[in-house]
């Protein structure tokens, strides 16, 4: 059996499984976003700033930013493991994935909390 | 174990030469376009920040996301959203076993490609056409 130690959840399925919650997460979120600007053609700061403040859409939207990390990294460790055939190659391309998805989900946080 | 390769299988490594079916065409769009969402984050988390910072950012980014070129990168990245969501729709639909077949494949790919593709023309009238 071939152990993997970079997939996110070290095994396939979890990782597939993992790929699909978390890709419904998203679209329900994107879904939300859309309906939103849609439904708001003439936004102002203090409509955007309650709306962005209510706590059931910082908690959606702290959910969205945990999914996108996983979400992502699932998908750029599938892009790595078909493009990158050298270990070394391969590792740095994840980390520096990895570290990017870290720093936008901190970044992200701080956004939300931050207004 | 050792791995055995057959290695007197026709190989052909031209890829001008080769015909890209439908389905493979969806795919590996939904991965550009995955791939192309995460490139586009910073972007996405620099719009958030500056809407909500402050009323002065606030009206300062409605300006800046008025220029054209900005204006055309948002929708670029509108698009990708827009194909991505709808060929992970189908993806969804497929594990949950329908359109399967060979047949099948091929048709929701290229309902796919002409949904998305009619609503991403849709989110470029919703940005640029004056409500």
């Amino acid at each position: 059996m071939v152990t993997n130690v970079t997939n996110l959840g070290r095994s396939g399925l979890s990782d597939w499984m993992m790929q699909r919650v978390t890709a419904v997460m998203l679209g329900a979120y994107f879904l939300m976003m859309m309906g939103f600007f849609v439904c708001h053609p003439q936004l102002t700061y203090e409509e955007w700033r309650s709306f962005m403040g209510n706590s059931a859409v910082r908690i959606a939207s702290l959910i969205s930013f945990l999914a996108i990390g996983g979400h992502a990294w699932v998908g750029l460790w599938t892009i790595s493991t078909d493009y990158f055939k050298p270990t070394g190659i391969r590792f740095l391309f994840q980390a520096a994935c990895g570290l990017a998805l870290v720093v936008y989900f901190v970044w992200g946080v701080q956004i939300l909390w931050g207004f | 174990m050792v791995l055995t390769v057959e290695d007197k299988r026709p190989v052909n490594l031209d890829l001008t030469t080769i015909k890209l079916p439908l389905p493979g065409f969806a795919s590996i769009l939904h991965r550009v376009s995955g791939f192309a969402i995460f490139l586009a984050l910073p972007i996405l988390l620099w719009v958030l920040d500056q809407s909500l910072m402050s009323e002065e950012s606030f009206g300062e980014l409605q300006n800046v996301l008025s220029g054209f070129l900005v204006k055309f990168v948002l929708f670029a990245i509108l698009a990708g959203l827009i194909f991505h969501l709808i060929a992970g729709i189908k993806h969804l639909l497929m594990d949950a076993g329908i359109g399967e077949t060979l047949e099948g494949a091929r048709r929701g790919a290229g309902i796919t490609l002409v949904l998305s593709g009619l609503l991403i023309l849709i989110a470029g009238a919703w940005l640029w056409l004056p409500m």
